[in-house]
C-alpha cells in the first residue's frame, strides 16, 4: 500500500479518489481480517458515505484536507459517534456512543476515512491482545504470535497494509511495544499534546493517544493532525499543533544521544545487537553516542503497576450495569452492580480493579500509591538530569520479538515485564518513538526507541527517519 | 429543650449550598431545578466513558467569594476523587476537594455576638437525584429505583464549621445567617424545600469543660425546623443513653421527618472507605491575586452588615419588626426597604410588605422593581390604596411585573390622583366660570356643585375629601 501522504496527494490532485482508497482498503481488509482478527467493527456505510463526501468535496474544488481519502483505523478505546465502541470488553457490548474523540473528530475534518475500530486487550490492559473479550488478534508477520498490545489491532492494521495509518493509545507501551512487535512505527507523544477527550479511561494521567504508521513521515503527518490544544481536555497543552513533517529530514547531525543500558538490559541479544547497531547509524549521520545509565528507571515497572490500577480502579467504576453496557440483573442495586461487574470484565481487568483498589486503600495508601507517586517524581527528575545532558535516548521497545500465543498469559508479572522499557517515558510525560530496525527470531521484526525531553517530538521524528532511511539490516 | 442534668451539645454543621450558576460544574449543561428528568444532561454530567470535565470558572468565583465573607484563607487548591458506588453518581465517584480545598478556616459571627469558626469551604459536583418507588421510601426495600440525572455535576460548596456549637438555637442562628451570606453573596439563592442548601449535623455531648464526646452524623436535614428537632432529639437520646450506663456508637444516623427520630444508617464499621486520590482529569486550581480581588471587590455588604446600618435607620424596633428584619435580611430584601425609607415610607410598613408579601413569591422577586415597591407603598401610606389593595397590587407585579398605578387602575383601586385630579378642575373651573367666581364669592352650596361634576367626569374615582381640599385651596 502507498504511504498516506502520497495517498492524500493522489486524491487531492486526482489521481485517485476515496472511494478508490476505500475499496483498496476494505479488499485488504477483507483478505485477512478472519485470519488475524484486526477489526472489532468494520463501518462500511458509514466508511464509504464519508469517501463520497469526500469526493464530492473535491470535485467542488474544496481543500478536503491533509489526510484527504486516506483510510485510517481507530483503536476500539476511541469513541465515534453512532459506531459500536466496546474497548474490548463484555461489559460495553452494544454501546454506541453519542458523541465523538476530539482525535475522531480531527482525523476526519482532514479528510481522513475511518473505516473501523480496532482490536485491543479490554480497556487497554495488557501486551499481546490476549486479553480482548473478543479474541486475540495475530501477528501479520506469523499468526501464531502476538501483536503486542495493548493496540495490537491497530499496530497489525498497518502491518497488514489494511490502512497506510492508525490511531492507538499508550498507557505503559500500547503503542510502541505492539509497533515494534508488528515492524511499524509507533509514538506515544509528551502528555497533553494529544486531546484524551473521548478516549475510554485506563489510567488518566499516564493515557495518551498517537499514530501508528508504515512509515515516520506518515506518523508525522498524523500526530500533526490530531494534535494541539482542545478546551474539552483540562490536561491538554495550551499551544497549537507543531510542524512535524517539514522536519523529518533534519537529520541527527550535532545531536548527543543516550545509548542508556537500562533501555537493553535484560532484552534478547538479538534486540541489544540491533539497538546497537543503531547507534552506530546515529553516530555515522553525526549524532554523538554517550553511553549512560539512568537507574532510576529499574524503579518504573514497580511504580507504573501500582498508580495505573489505582487510576483504573476508580476510571472503571462507573460501568456499573445502571446507565448503559451490561445490566446483569439481581436483587438490589449493590447486587446488580456486583453480578454486572463480575460477568462484564475479564480476569486482568478484575486483577488490577483490585490491585488499585488494594493500593488506594486506608491503611495501605502510604506504603502503595504514596510511594508509587514519589517515585514518579523520582523518574521525572531523573529524566530532567539527563535530558541536560544528552538531547535523545536510546534503547529498545521490547525485550524480545513478538512471542507465541500463551506464551505469558499464565504468569502476569512476565507479561508485564514486556513494558519495562517503555514505561519510564509515561511515568514523565514524554514522548517516544518506536522504529522498525532489523529482523530478529523467526524473521521477525525488532523495534528501537528513542526517548526525548516534552514536545521533542519533531527531534524523534528526525531521528526515527535516519533509522527508517539506513535499515535495521545487520 | 433542655438536656439531662449536667449535659451539654456539641454540634458541627456541614452545609452544601449548590451554587447559583448558569451552567453546570464540568460541563455546559444548564443548571436549572425542576426541569422534565434526564434534559439536562450531556456525555460529561453522564460520565459516560472517554468524557472529562472541563472547570466552570464562574463557580470558582462563587466559591471564592463564600471564603471572603467567611474570612477563609482562599488559595492554591487541588481537586480529588472521592470513591465509593451509588446509582446517581453516575462516574461512582465524586468529584470533590480533600486536603487543599479552595477556602480554609475562617469564621461566622452570628446575631447574638457568638462565633462560630469555619474549617473549610470546598468545592464539589452534585449527584443525581434518586427516587426509591415502594414501601420503605429508600435504596433497601425498594421496588424501582429511578434517577434524574440533571442535578449530575451541578456545583456545591461544604462549608464545614467546628465544633463550636451548643444549642439547637445557636444551630438554627448560625444556618440562617450562613443562608443569609450565600445569598448576599450572590452564591446561591438558599432554597432548603428545593434541597439548593443542605445540612448534616455532627452531634455529641458531654459534661462542659470535658473532652468532646463520640459523636453522630445526622443527614436528611431538608429544614431549619428539622435541623432544630434532630439536634434536640440527637442530644437528648445520647445523653440519657449514657446516663443509662450506654456507650455512643460513632455512626451516620438518619432523620425520618414522620417519625421525628433518629435512627441508625450505617457504623463506622460499614463506612466506606472513599479512596481518595487526585483527580487527575483535573490540573490545580490556583486563583492568582488579580482573580481574587476581582472576585472580592464583587461581593456586596454582608448581612450582619446589613442588618447593622438597617438599624441604624430605622431605631428601635418592637419585636414583630425585628422579626420582619430577620426576613428582610435573610432575603436580601433591604434594598427595599432602603428605598422606601428614603421615600418617607414608615419603616413598619416598608419590613411589613418586604417581609410578608415579597417573601412569599421569592422566585418572582426579580419582577418587582425597588421603585414599584416604593410607588406602592407611598399610594397605600397616602390613603390612595388600602392595606388589602396595596398587598394584592404587589402580588401582582411579583408575579407579572408593571407598574403599580396601571395594575391598581386595572384593578379598580386607584382613586384619582392630585395631578390628574388638578387637570380635572382647571377644565371644570374654565367650562363653569361663573358658577366658579360665586364659589370663590362665598356660595358654599357650589362645592357640592364642583364635586358632583367632577365625579362624573372621572366616573367616581376621586376622593371627595381631596376634591374639597383642592377647591379650598384655590379659593
Amino acid at each position: 500500500m502507498r504511504s498516506a501522504v502520497e495517498i492524500a496527494r493522489d486524491v487531492r490532485g486526482g489521481q485517485s479518489s476515496a472511494e478508490a482508497e476505500l475499496a483498496r482498503s476494505l479488499a485488504a481488509i477483507a483478505a485477512r481480517n478472519d485470519e488475524l482478527n484486526v477489526f472489532l467493527h468494520l463501518d462500511h456505510q458509514g466508511a464509504l458515505e464519508a469517501a463520497r463526501r469526500v469526493d464530492e468535496r473535491l470535485a467542488k474544488g474544496e481543500d478536503v484536507g491533509a489526510l484527504a481519502g486516506v483510510p485510517i483505523a481507530l483503536k476500539d478505546n476511541l469513541c465515534q459517534i453512532g459506531v459500536p465502541t466496546t474497548a474490548a470488553s463484555k461489559i460495553l457490548s452494544g454501546w454506541r456512543p453519542p458523541y465523538s474523540a476530539t482525535v475522531v473528530e480531527r482525523v476526519l475534518a482532514a479528510g481522513a476515512i475511518a473505516v473501523g475500530k480496532t482490536n485491543l486487550d479490554e480497556f487497554a490492559m495488557g501486551s499481546s491482545t490476549e486479553n480482548s473479550a473478543f479474541g486475540p488478534t495475530r501477528n501479520p508477520h506469523d499468526p501464531s504470535r502476538v501483536p503486542g498490545g495493548s493496540s495490537g489491532g491497530s499496530a497489525a492494521a498497518v502491518a497488514a497494509d489494511m490502512t497506510p495509518i492508525a490511531l492507538g493509545s499508550d498507557t505503559g507501551g500500547s503503542i510502541r511495544q505492539p509497533a515494534a512487535l508488528c515492524g511499524v512505527v509507533g509514538m506515544k507523544p509528551t502528555y497533553g499534546l494529544v486531546s484524551r477527550y473521548g478516549l475510554i479511561a485506563f489510567a488518566s494521567s499516564l493515557d495518551q493517544i498517537g499514530p501508528f504508521a508504515n512509515n515516520v513521515s506518515d506518523a508525522a503527518l498524523l500526530l500533526e493532525v490530531i494534535a494541539g490544544h482542545d478546551p474539552w481536555d483540562s490536561t491538554s497543552l495550551p499551544e497549537d499543533s507543531p510542524s512535524l513533517l517539514s522536519h523529518v529530514d533534519d537529520g541527527v547531525a550535532g545531536k548527543r544521544i543516550g545509548l542508556t543500558r537500562e533501555l537493553v538490559d535484560g532484552a534478547d541479544d538479538e534486540v541489544v545487537a540491533a539497538v546497537e547497531r543503531a547507534a552506530a547509524v546515529l553516530r555515522a549521520a553525526g549524532a554523538t553516542i554517550v553511553e549512560l545509565s539512568v537507574p532510576e528507571f529499574r524503579l518504573g515497572l514497580s511504580a507504573y503497576y501500582l498508580i495505573a490500577p489505582a487510576e483504573a480502579s476508580s476510571n472503571l467504576a462507573r460501568y456499573d450495569g445502571v446507565r448503559y453496557g451490561v445490566r446483569v440483573d439481581a436483587e438490589d442495586v449493590a447486587a446488580m452492580n456486583e453480578a454486572t461487574r463480575t460477568a462484564g470484565f475479564g480476569a486482568e481487568v478484575k486483577r488490577r480493579i483490585m490491585l488499585g483498589t488494594y493500593a488506594l486503600s486506608a491503611g495501605y495508601y502510604d506504603a502503595y500509591y504514596g510511594q508509587a507517586l514519589k517515585v514518579r517524581t523520582l523518574m521525572i527528575d531523573a529524566f530532567k538530569r539527563v535530558y541536560q545532558d544528552v538531547d535523545v535516548l536510546l534503547g529498545a521497545t521490547a525485550p524480545s520479538v513478538a512471542f507465541s500465543f500463551g506464551a505469558k498469559t499464565d504468569n502476569p508479572l512476565a507479561m508485564y515485564l514486556s513494558d519495562v522499557f517503555t514505561i519510564p517515558t509515561n511515568l514523565a510525560g514524554d514522548p517516544a518513538i518506536s522504529v522498525p530496525f532489523g529482523r530478529g527470531e523467526g524473521d521477525m521484526p525488532i523495534g528501537v526507541q528513542l526517548l526525548g525531553p516534552g514536545r521533542s517530538e519533531a527531534e524523534l521524528f528526525a531521528a526515527a527517519r535516519v533509522l527508517e532511511v539506513a535499515g535495521g539490516a545487520s | 429543650m433542655t438536656l439531662p442534668e449536667g449535659w451539654e451539645m456539641v454540634v458541627g454543621l456541614e452545609v452544601h449550598t449548590e451554587l447559583k450558576t448558569a451552567t453546570k460544574m464540568f460541563c455546559g449543561c444548564p443548571n436549572e431545578f425542576g426541569a422534565e428528568a434526564n434534559t439536562h444532561i450531556c456525555p460529561v454530567c453522564l460520565g459516560l466513558p472517554g468524557s472529562l470535565p472541563v472547570l466552570n470558572v464562574r463557580a470558582v468565583d462563587l466559591a471564592m467569594a463564600i471564603g471572603f465573607a467567611l474570612h477563609s484563607t482562599i488559595g492554591f487548591s487541588t481537586f480529588h476523587r472521592k470513591n465509593y458506588f451509588y446509582p446517581d453518581m453516575p462516574k461512582d465517584y465524586q468529584i470533590s476537594q480533600y486536603d487543599l480545598p479552595i477556602n480554609k478556616g475562617g469564621f461566622l459571627d452570628l446575631p447574638d455576638g457568638s462565633r462560630v469558626s469555619i474549617e473549610r469551604a470546598h468545592l464539589e459536583e452534585d449527584t443525581g437525584k434518586s427516587t426509591h418507588l415502594g414501601a420503605s421510601g429508600r435504596i433497601r426495600g425498594a421496588d424501582r429505583s429511578l434517577v434524574d440525572y440533571n442535578r449530575s455535576g451541578v456545583p456545591l460548596v461544604e462549608i464545614v464549621s467546628g465544633p463550636d456549637i451548643r444549642s439547637s438555637a445557636q444551630a438554627r442562628a448560625y444556618a440562617s445567617e450562613l443562608r443569609g451570606i450565600l445569598i448576599a453573596a450572590g452564591a446561591s439563592d438558599g432554597r432548603m424545600e428545593e434541597g439548593s442548601m443542605r445540612i448534616d449535623a455532627n452531634v455529641s455531648v458531654r459534661h462542659p469543660d470535658e473532652p468532646f464526646g463520640t459523636r453522630c452524623e445526622i443527614k436528611n436535614l431538608n429544614s431549619l425546623r428539622s435541623l432544630v428537632r434532630a439536634i434536640d432529639y440527637e442530644a437528648l437520646r445520647q445523653s440519657e443513653l449514657l446516663d443509662a450506663g450506654g456507650t455512643i456508637r460513632q455512626e451516620t444516623r438518619h432523620w425520618d421527618e414522620n417519625l421525628e427520630a433518629t435512627s441508625t444508617m450505617r457504623t463506622k464499621e460499614e463506612a466506606e472507605d472513599y479512596r481518595y486520590f487526585r483527580e487527575p482529569d483535573l490540573v490545580d486550581l490556583i486563583p492568582d491575586a488579580a482573580w481574587r480581588e476581582r472576585v472580592a471587590l464583587s461581593l456586596g455588604a454582608m448581612p450582619a452588615q446589613r442588618r447593622a446600618s438597617l438599624l441604624a435607620r430605622l431605631g428601635e424596633l418592637p419585636a414583630a419588626q425585628r422579626d420582619a428584619l430577620g426576613v428582610v435580611i435573610d432575603l436580601g430584601f433591604d434594598h427595599f426597604v432602603v428605598a422606601a425609607l428614603d421615600a418617607d415610607v414608615d419603616g413598619g410598613l416598608a419590613l411589613a410588605r418586604a417581609a410578608n408579601e415579597l417573601a412569599s413569591d421569592v422566585e418572582h422577586v426579580e419582577n418587582l422593581s425597588t421603585e414599584a415597591y416604593v410607588v406602592t407603598l407611598t399610594m397605600e401610606q397616602n390613603g390612595e390604596l388600602s392595606a388589602t389593595q396595596a398587598k394584592t397590587v404587589l402580588l401582582e407585579l411579583l408575579t407579572n411585573g408593571g407598574d403599580p398605578r396601571a395594575v391598581a387602575l386595572a384593578k379598580g383601586f386607584e382613586q384619582l390622583s392630585s395631578d390628574s385630579l388638578e387637570a380635572t378642575l382647571d377644565g371644570l373651573i374654565a367650562q363653569y366660570s361663573d358658577e366658579w367666581s360665586r364659589y370663590r364669592g362665598g356660595d358654599e352650596k357650589l362645592a357640592q356643585f364642583f364635586i358632583g361634576q367632577v365625579m362624573k367626569v372621572t366616573r367616581g374615582q376621586a376622593n371627595g375629601k381631596a376634591v374639597i381640599a383642592q377647591l379650598q385651596s384655590r379659593r
